[in-house]
Parts: C-alpha cells; structure tokens; sequence
C-alpha cells in the first residue's frame, strides 16, 4: 500500500491556483509531496514520497532503484578480472575502495598476498580517495545548507587528487587499478614527492574549510540537533562507518579487522558524541586529517620492490618479457581470455570504504566466473534508517539529514 | 596457496553456538576462517534475536541479508545473513534454506535493517518475508515482473524501453536483440581446474604452481644452443 494511495493529495484549484481546502474545519491538512528524482539535494536520483503535516514530515517513503544497472548480474557473467571495473561504478565518489575490497575477497579465496610496496600503495590510495569523497560530502553538503564557498574551495583540491588518480591509472574516476595479486602498475616517478607536497598543502585547506563551517552561525542552525540517532538506533539499522562514529561507536575496520598494512598506521578514530549531522560532519572533518596522517606515514615508509605477485596465472607477465617468451605470451593470453579459475569457496570481505562497511559476499564455483557476487553498500542501510530520521522534522531538515548521510545511488541501486 | 585457517576462539564459538542454540542450529561449517552457522528456517527470527542479544555472542549488528539460488538443489534458495559483533570483533554468516514457495520468517522485528534488504532478496530472488511489513520491490522498475538475479532470468531481461516520438512517452516492448545474445565460454579443459585432479597430474602439483621463471628457461635454451 502507498502513501499516496492511503492519503489523498492535495490539488490545485484548476480556476485560482490556490491550494483547495478538503477539510472543513482546517486549511491544513496532511498531505504527500513528491521530491525527486530530479533535485538537486536528492544527491542523485532519489526520489521520495513525503506525507507532510503542514511543513512536518510525518513519513518518508524513498524510491530508489532509478541507477539500478543490474551489476550484480552483469558480474556473473564476466570474468573476474572483467568484474573488477563495475566496482569504479558503484560508488563513483570512492572508486578505488570498491575495487580494494573486490581485490581483497578474490585474493582470499585464491590465497595470495601482494607484495608489500602494492600494499602501501594500495592504503596510501586509499586513503586519497578517503579524502576527495569526503571533500564532496562535505562541501555539496554545505551547499545544500545554504553556503556554496566550500564547495568552490574543495572541488578545487578535489580535482588535484583527482590529477593522482589520473597519474597512476590514467582515469580521473575509474580506476580499474587494484587488481586481484596487486596493483596494475607501479606509481610513475615523481608522483610521490608531488603527493607528498600535496599532503603537506592540504591541511591548510581543511583549516579554511573549517574556519568556513564548523562555527558558522547558519551552518550549526541547520544541523545541530538534527536528525539525531542513537548508539542503539545506529547498530539496529545497521548503520556503518562515519554514520556510526558520530553516535557514539568506536568502530572503524581498518582499527578492528585491519586489512593490508593498516595495521602499521599509526591513526586515530574520531568518534562524535551527539549523533546528530553536525556529528557526522565533524567526524568526516577529522577523519581527513587522520587519512592526511596516513598518506604522509604511507609516502615515508614505502618499500621498493613488485608491485604485483609473483604468479602469472593470476597477473599478466610484464610486456617485456612477452616479446621474448612463447610461455609469457600464452599466460597473457590466457588471462585475458579465458581469465583465472577461482578455487571453489565463499567469502565475505568487508572495507572500511569511505562511507561505511563495503562488503563483497562472493561465491565461487570453481570456475573462471564468480557465481554470486553480492555488494554490500554502505548507503543502503544509511538511506533505509531516514524515515526514522526524518519523521517530525521540517522538510528542509530533510535535506540536511539526506545530505549528511552521504548516499551516492550508484552503490545504493546497484 | 595459503588458505587461511580458524581461530581456536572462532572453533570454541562454533561449538559454543551449536550447542546454546541447538533449537535451531543444525550445524556449523567454516568457509576459510568465517564461521558459518545452517539454521533451520522457521526459527531464524528466534536464532538471531538469541544471538543478538545473548552475552557470550552479542552479535548486535545485522550487516548485510541475501541470497544464492542453486537451481538443481530440492531447496533452491540459500538465504545468507552476515552477522557482526562489535563486541567480540566476529563475524558471523548464518544460513538457511528454503524453495521458491516456502515463505522465510523476517527479522524486522530483530533487526530494522533487515527491512530494506528484505525487501531486495524479495525483489531480486522473488523469496517471500513472512511478517516483513514492507515487502515492495526496491530495486527494479515500478511494474517489473520476474526476479532478475535467479538463475533462469536472462541476462538481457524481458522487457526494453523507448521513448516513443509519436505518442510523447516513454513506450515498454519485449527485448529485441541485433544480434543473438553471445556468451564466450573460454574454458579450457586442461588447464587451471582447480577442482579435478587428472591422471599423471598428480606430480605437478608438488611444484610451486604458477610460478614460472621465464629468464631462467631462456637463458638455459641460449646456453644450450651455442
């Protein structure tokens, strides 16, 4: 049963424009508004039915599935190395931690570990797109709030990371580059020092950015207070990551399941105490700096060595040695034909992605295709906990909830 | 090829699980070092409210709910609940089976978050929450038909849509492929099967498998050619 359906709408009057009264005793009445697809602070294309009491809303009803591409189906007919790249297009504001967690489920199930300096570089990439996800939360945030400098102030610093991304792998967005045994290539020269100048700049601009919000007046109007979720509330909705932090929750994966060489770093959690959207924007403000703290540890302590493992029935011989060498030829073939086979098997591999827990439940048959390959997003808990987080508050509040929980559709519709 | 191993803690949980809640419990396995816990599936809702809320578990977050379709199996549907205990730091995946008209007891009232995902298995595998209050499809189309991700749905679907100049709208129509739908099967039978053992193949697997020194062998075929 719909909303629409148990309530009726409110109409125009065809002749004056006016709202037409139904009720005889009150010109208010509670009615359902459409908001989406096609908004600006939908973040996307949400869209959702709202049954409002005057300017309260009463219920919530989102609609979501309009970015839905079938990805999970589309992997089970694709090879394992061909399913890396749906990974980029899940959540096309982290890219590379989709990939990582892919990467990290096949590499269990085939029991490989890569080298140590694909590891660092792995984390230290990580951790950059930790931050450039974060700056467009923060700052598309800000402006569905009512302050539009962070965001031109951020997409700044954003397209320079982007430029990191764009160095190592050759796309600004989709990476295609943490591959299963690895990474694809070693990062070209030059580029850690010009990281490292980066990461020393950066911090400035988290300064300007929070000079910009964290006492604004109108900023904390907007979010203190709002859409406040408790610790209980949190894990009962199964809310992750930043979501989870700011209720109170002292949970990160990369502290308590560490994966690669996270258990090297030396980092802090923010945990925020209120649980409300200022909460989690100021979680994701630490959190920066706390990635800025690992890059910087990252770009010191990176070993020399492969980049990849050792087995060229999993990575691709290097082109060199395929002009001389018929077996080196037959491998790359072979790859990138027929692909790997899989040990039959299942797991289930969970990342501290930017946005929260991103889990791959992967089922192998023992083929070179997985079975099943199940995503686990993030923003899919988040976006079912907001009709208990919106109900009673204004509809402009709306906004600021659906804006501090960070959705992205593409890893929500999958 | 390293494969990893439990935890004497994750093999004590087991026991410890199997035992406490053997109303329901009708075994455990472990997939690597994950835990694995086969239900019985009119209990589930009972299992995990004991598992959430028992001290000695406190597996208080349900973190993810799907399914697996194994069309040749009598119950064809595996229903997959991925369990997390901020607490002990486990993971635990509690599994159950059931056919395509058997309904599944929800977990609603255990967990909130299972509401959503309900809502997806129902859509994408057509498997029928009992008591879930919400159960509209999530994902595809208003009006879709089918369960795309049964094994028997085709990839490109039934259905395709276009917008249509004449009568100004967006018009649906059975799929109509250029060219027959295509699937490469590049298996080959000798080579990297993981699962046969074939005969006289058993020396080869002493060897480090995969690992091929290329110069090696080149520099020993130039040195013996001159």
């Amino acid at each position: 049963m719909t909303a629409a359906a148990k309530k009726e709408i409110v109409t125009l009057d065809d002749m004056t424009g006016q709202i037409r009264a139904v009720s005889d005793d009150t010109n208010i009445k509670p009615y359902t508004i459409n908001f989406g697809p096609q908004h600006p602070a939908a973040h996307g294309v949400l869209r959702l039915i709202l049954e409002m009491n005057g300017e309260v809303v009463e219920r919530a009803d989102p609609h979501i599935g309009l970015l839905h591409r079938g990805t999970e189906k589309l992997i089970e007919y694709k090879t394992y190395l061909q399913a890396l790249p749906y990974f980029d297009r899940l959540d096309y504001v982290s890219p590379m931690n989709q990939e990582h967690c892919f990467a990290l489920a096949v590499e269990k199930l085939l029991g490989i570990t890569p080298p140590p300096r694909a590891q660092y570089i792995r984390v230290l990439f990580m951790e950059l797109t930790r931050i450039l996800n974060h700056i467009l939360n923060i700052t598309t945030y800000a402006l569905d709030v009512g302050a539009i400098t962070p965001a031109l102030w951020g997409f700044e610093e954003r397209e320079k990371g982007m430029e990191f991304y764009d160095r190592v792998c050759g796309a600004r967005l989709h990476a295609n580059y943490i591959r299963p045994g690895g990474v694809n290539m070693d990062m070209p020269k030059g580029l850690a020092e010009d990281m490292w100048a980066w990461c020393e700049s950066f911090g400035k601009v988290i300064d300007d950015l929070e000079g910009l919000l964290t006492e604004n007046r109108v900023f904390k109007q907007r979010t203190v207070g709002i859409g406040v979720v408790s610790k209980e509330q949190a894990l009962d909705w199964g809310f992750t990551g930043p979501m989870l932090r700011a209720s109170g929750v002292a949970w990160d994966l990369r502290k308590s399941q560490p994966y690669d060489v996270y258990e090297k770093m030396d980092f802090d959690i923010p945990v925020g105490k209120t649980g409300d959207c200022y909460a989690r924007y100021v979680v994701r403000m630490e959190e920066m700096r706390q990635s800025l703290k690992i890059m910087r540890q990252c770009l010191k302590d990176m070993p020399g060595g492969p980049v990849k493992v050792d087995d060229y029935k999993v990575v691709p011989p290097p082109r060199e040695e395929m002009k001389r060498s018929m077996e080196a030829l037959i491998h790359h073939f072979k790859l990138f034909t027929e692909g790997y086979h899989v040990p039959a098997g299942e797991t289930y591999t969970a990342v501290e992605a930017p946005k929260g827990e991103f889990g791959v439940y992967l089922v192998a048959d023992g083929t070179n295709r997985p079975y099943k390959c199940h995503i686990r997003a993030p923003g899919f808990a988040h976006l079912a906990g907001l009709d208990f987080m919106s109900r009673g508050h204004m509809l402009a509040d709306t906004v600021s909830i659906i804006g501090s929980m960070d959705i992205v559709f593409g890893e929500i519709d999958r | 090829m390293s494969r990893k191993v439990p935890t004497e803690a994750m093999t004590a949980l087991a026991a410890k699980i199997a035992e406490k809640f053997s109303f329901a419990v009708t075994g455990t396995s472990f997939a690597q070092d994950e835990l694995v816990i086969h239900a019985k599936a009119p209990e589930i809702a009972m299992l995990l409210s004991a598992l959430r809320d028992d001290v000695e578990t406190a597996l208080t977050q349900l973190i993810d709910v799907t399914a697996v379709d194994w069309p040749t199996k009598a119950d064809r549907f595996e229903v997959v609940y991925q369990l997390l205990s901020l607490r002990y730091n486990v993971r635990v995946r509690v599994k159950i089976t059931t056919d395509e008209d058997t309904p599944v007891p929800s977990v609603v009232k255990v967990f909130s978050s299972a509401l959503w995902m309900e809502r997806e298995v129902w859509d994408m595998y057509g498997i029928t929450f009992e008591g879930n209050p919400d159960l509209r499809r999530i994902l595809t189309d208003y009006g879709f038909e089918g369960h795309p991700l049964r094994k028997d749905f085709p990839l490109t679907g039934f259905v395709e849509l276009r917008y249509d100049e004449a009568q100004a709208r967006v018009v649906y129509e059975p799929v109509k492929l250029t060219q027959d739908f295509r699937m490469f099967d590049n298996m080959s039978p000798w080579e990297a099967m993981t699962t046969v053992q074939l005969p006289g193949d058993e020396k080869a697997t002493k060897q480090k498998t995969g690992t091929v020194d290329y110069r090696a062998i080149a520099r020993a075929r130039e040195g013996g050619a001159q």
